[in-house]
């Protein structure tokens, strides 16, 4: 099967979006959720020719004169593929939920922006070059662009500015030369199994400054200075939180330096210079300061976007030691965060519609109103920190394996003071929540129902999956472990 | 038979469509003979374009009077691309400019406009079609003084002073070029670019062609608003009527730009420009501060026809920038730069034209959420301007990159990272538009009027074919890079 169908769901169903409208919202929704079920259809077949030992390609468009758009099938890009579809579906249910018990406007332009959005997560997923990848990626922050200033209001609109300013001003004056130059000196833009630098006889300092490009260029990996755009964009609605900071945009981020690292760079080039040295501390920094900004946001959605920031540093800093264990952690880490954040994100949304509460002070004793909801949070909330038993742990062993493996003991301090500060930050508000007293809220004096007060019935159902789906990772990662077992270091 | 013709036809076409449209006299009736004649010079074009693709270069002598006694029309790989780029733009803009100019112009002056047109068209033709140095001068006397003609029609008084501020400039920038090919004629007897070519390395006074090159070179850098000398064009793009800005923005300054490169390369010589007068040293810098300042400049205007007349200046930057760097890769960028940006521009002069169509103003400031009324005319815009910035899927993408690739080739770093500099600097300027098109709430004393209020469809669909064609060129680059490749190769082979 040609990889290019899995950009065929995502388009097809924008027509039907705009044709039902808000008239029909019943079938405009249950269109984007056949669409999605047809396109995780689709990566589940490429999946299994992939394991069947079938290279997979589609064609080719000469976009330039020597590089050209082409998409070919490889184990990182059929897990970010796999996930981005499995959760695409779920948003789309929780969504169904959260935007009509939030009466949000514009639902029509919402749902053809996602779309648009996963089109380009899907180009970017099975992007067999650095230059399809770079167009993927420029998609992508055109089409969440809509997304972020969805509310209409002042703010959203700062944070729209800020959001296309960091993303296209970072990746124009920093991607885009860092792609040149690796087409210039390697003439090829191919991701290469073991990469295309290492005998080009580029010099340790110009490989530093050309793995910076790449690092600080790819904005939506959010590391240190770039990563204002992140908080900013938390005045999108909760459904487009959930998905930018889960699937499509940050993990995007990541995605290219892994894939930029495994097969642009080589692992090896990387492991045996010092190019990589000086850019850990950077993403080691961001690690601990986000986590320690995190810990000062009352605003739960700030939180977790800090949060975010935090973990996905932890990626950089797997793509950055290089080491065959690492990387490995590096790809688990996107899936296994994705889900324990796209969780938490839903119980902030679910929590906002049931019982209209937005910052953590207030959440106490919710627990006894919203079990399930806050079930699920504490579930994700392991994930995050990596404990037993959400699938979070193996992610974070693997990193600290490859930083054992590198022989550099001081990351795995940081991994571990990390870890200090993400149960910190995430577990008193579950503890709070189930075991401190129903008090009355500050606004409103009143004091909480006493019966059950739960989120939408489809809001519910998505926060329930995706958190057994932490916990099914933790018991069986194995499916998971060797499809990225297959990639190909050299 | 008429194949044989074709580069004749190329010109004379045009140039009699001129006074036939002053016979029709009627507004509607001159209108359709300029757009007729302007269709047939893209079939011809294009005609030509496909011979020229298939047995190289054609040589016509225009009488029959051969070279180089005679004027002969010579086509190559260089300039075929850009006799169909010219006569096609010109062609959707014609048709685009019914309305606006039914509009904005008195009735009892149409004719004199088209038929203006039509003159200013062959003279840009003739420009890029002849292999004649002096022929160059005339038709770029025809072409300019069309030009004028066509800016004081705008209906600012401004217009006016515009006009002839162009026109002094201008006359200037064409003296130049006329005693240039003067100091040639007299240093080598000859006139026929083929032969000036061969003759100018044997030339017994080198002085006289050191002057002749000076004087060429700036009276081209002036038509063509090469940074510092870009003075007459900001007034000039936005006080014309903005079709006539829209057909010049995409015409006039590259078809200079065409007759610059034939001169430094076809024949003065790479040698003699690159090695022997350090022209890069020249040029570079003129081109780099041209963009970066030009940008800058441009995210300060609040008339979005002065600020894209400055954008307008900076994208010449790039095209220039790649020419100085003399390599194949260099010029192949800039040659593609010349194609793609002439695209792009035009069609967001023609988006501003469908604003002022509606509202009578381009006042950033007062464009507030204008997607709600004009959604096509905005979204025409915001795509052209993605174009600008260079976002992948559009022409400016393909030549940026190639641009970059091209000077980090050299070996000139700095020059490539100017240029992503420049390109973030487009962002900020494209932005502010859209930033006010789509969120700026409605805060004016008399607010515009609510509900759909679009340019007529006579606008639009030319204005989109356009951008079709722009986006076309930028999902197959690689269709730009191979005729530009072809042209850089031709232009730095010499006459061949």
């Amino acid at each position: 099967m040609n990889p290019i169908w899995t950009l065929l769901p995502p388009l097809l169903v924008i027509p039907f979006i705009i044709g039902f409208g808000e008239r029909f919202r019943n079938l405009r929704e249950a269109s984007i959720i056949i669409a999605g079920i047809w396109l995780l259809y689709l990566n589940n077949q490429l999946y299994n020719q992939f394991v069947a030992g079938n290279a997979i390609t589609s064609g080719e468009l000469p976009l330039l004169a020597h590089f050209s758009l082409k998409l070919s099938v490889e184990p990182m890009g059929l897990v970010f593929g796999l996930l981005a579809s499995f959760l695409w579906v779920v948003t789309t249910v929780y969504s169904i939920g959260y935007m009509r018990g939030h009466d949000e406007k514009n639902q029509t332009r919402f749902y053809v922006c996602f779309s648009l959005a996963i089109a380009g997560v899907m180009g970017a997923a099975y992007a067999d070059n650095l230059l399809t990848l770079f167009v993927a990626y420029e998609a992508i922050t055109i089409a969440t662009f809509p997304l972020v200033t969805h509310a209409g209001t002042q703010k959203a609109q700062n944070a729209g500015r800020l959001y296309l300013g960091l993303l296209m001003s970072g990746s124009i004056a920093l991607l885009l030369p860092a792609m040149i130059w690796v087409a210039t000196a390697a003439h090829t833009l191919d991701f290469v199994p073991g990469g295309v630098l290492s005998d080009v006889g580029l010099s340790q300092s110009a490989t530093a400054v050309l793995l910076a490009l790449f690092v600080f260029g790819t904005g939506k990996a959010a590391i240190m200075p770039m990563h204002r755009w992140l908080p900013a964009a938390m005045v999108a609605p909760t459904p487009v939180s959930a998905l930018l900071h889960a699937v499509a945009v940050v993990k995007t981020g990541v995605f290219v330096l892994l894939k930029v690292v495994t097969y642009t760079f080589g692992i090896d080039m990387l492991s045996t210079t010092a190019a990589a040295q000086y850019l850990l501390p950077v993403a080691a920094f961001t690690v601990v300061a986000s986590s320690i900004v995190a810990f000062t946001k009352d605003n739960l959605k700030a939180r977790l976007a800090y949060s975010t920031i935090s973990q996905l540093s932890y990626i950089i800093m797997a793509a950055l030691l290089a080491t065959t264990m690492s990387v490995t952690g590096g790809v688990f880490h996107i899936v296994t965060h994705a889900f324990g954040k796209i969780t938490l994100f839903f119980c902030a949304g679910a929590i906002m519609v049931a019982s209209h509460k937005t910052e953590i002070s207030q959440m106490k004793g919710l627990g006894k109103t919203m079990p399930i909801t806050m079930g699920a949070f504490l579930i994700g909330a392991l994930s995050i920190i990596g404990l037993p038993p959400a699938a979070g742990m193996w992610s974070k062993l693997f990193i600290a394996g490859g930083s054992l493996e590198a022989n550099n003991l001081i990351w795995i301090a940081v991994l571990m003071l990390s870890t200090v500060l993400n149960i910190a930050y995430l577990m008193p508000i579950a503890i709070n929540a189930f075991f401190e007293p129903n008090k009355p809220s500050d606004q409103s004096g009143a004091p909480l129902a006493n019966e059950w007060q739960e989120a939408p019935f489809a809001s519910l159902w998505a926060i329930v999956v995706t958190s057994s789906v932490c916990i099914l990772l933790f018991l069986f990662p194995q499916p998971l472990m060797s499809l990225i077992g297959s990639i190909q270091w050299r | 038979m008429i194949a044989t013709q074709l580069p004749a036809l190329q010109i004379i076409i045009p140039l009699f469509a001129a006074p036939l449209i002053v016979l029709a006299r009627r507004s509607e009736l001159a209108w359709i003979i300029a757009l007729v004649a302007n269709f047939l010079c893209v079939l011809v074009a294009w005609d030509l374009f496909q011979l020229v693709n298939e047995q190289g270069i054609i040589r016509y002598s225009l009488g029959g009077w051969a070279a180089p006694t005679g004027i002969e029309y010579f086509v190559d790989t260089v300039n075929a691309p850009l006799l169909l780029l010219v006569s096609s733009i010109s062609a959707i803009v014609v048709a685009y400019a019914y309305h606006s100019v039914k509009k904005s112009i008195d009735s009892t002056k149409h004719y004199l406009f088209y038929a203006a047109w039509m003159l200013c068209l062959s003279g840009l033709l003739g420009m890029l079609i002849t292999g004649d140095a002096f022929n160059v001068f005339v038709f770029l006397e025809i072409s300019s003084l069309s030009t004028y003609m066509l800016i004081a029609f705008g209906n600012d008084r401004r217009a006016l002073t515009a006009s002839f501020r162009y026109l002094v400039l201008g006359s200037i920038g064409a003296s130049f070029i006329l005693i240039g090919i003067g100091f040639l004629y007299a240093a080598t007897g000859s006139l026929n670019m083929l032969d000036l070519a061969q003759r100018i390395p044997n030339a017994s006074s080198e002085r006289a062609i050191l002057v002749a090159f000076s004087f060429i070179s700036i009276g081209l850098m002036i038509k063509s608003a090469i940074f510092p000398l870009h003075a007459w064009l900001a007034n000039a793009y936005h006080f014309a009527p903005i079709s006539v800005t829209a057909f010049l923005a995409g015409t006039a300054t590259k078809v200079s730009l065409y007759v610059l490169l034939r001169f430094l390369f076809s024949v003065f010589g790479t040698q003699y420009n690159f090695e022997y007068l350090l022209l890069n040293v020249i040029l570079l810098p003129a081109a780099v501060f041209g963009f970066l300042i030009m940008s800058v400049v441009a995210i300060f205007q609040t008339d979005l026809r002065r600020m894209l007349a400055y954008s307008s200046v900076a994208q010449i930057g790039y095209i220039v920038a790649g020419i100085s760097l003399a390599t194949q890769a260099g010029i192949t960028a800039g040659y593609a730069h010349i194609i793609n940006h002439a695209l792009i521009k035009t069609a967001l002069f023609m988006s501003v034209g469908c604003i002022i169509y509606r509202l009578g103003h381009a006042h950033r400031p007062s464009l507030d959420n204008l997607i709600q009324t004009m959604p096509l005319t905005c979204v025409a815009f915001i795509v052209s301007g993605l174009g600008l910035i260079g976002v992948p899927f559009t022409g400016g993408f393909i030549s940026k990159f190639t641009l970059i690739s091209a000077s980090m080739e050299k070996g000139w770093w700095v020059m490539g990272g100017l240029v992503l500099v420049s390109s973030v600097l487009a962002i900020i300027y494209i932005g502010r538009v859209v930033d006010v098109m789509l969120f700026r709430k409605q805060r004016l004393p008399n607010p515009m009027p609510q509900g759909r209020n679009e340019a007529p469809l006579s606008m639009l669909v030319p204005m989109y074919v356009l951008i079709g064609l722009s986006l076309y060129l930028g999902v197959y680059g690689s269709e730009t890079l191979t005729v530009s490749g072809e042209a850089a190769k031709q232009l730095l082979g010499g006459f061949r």
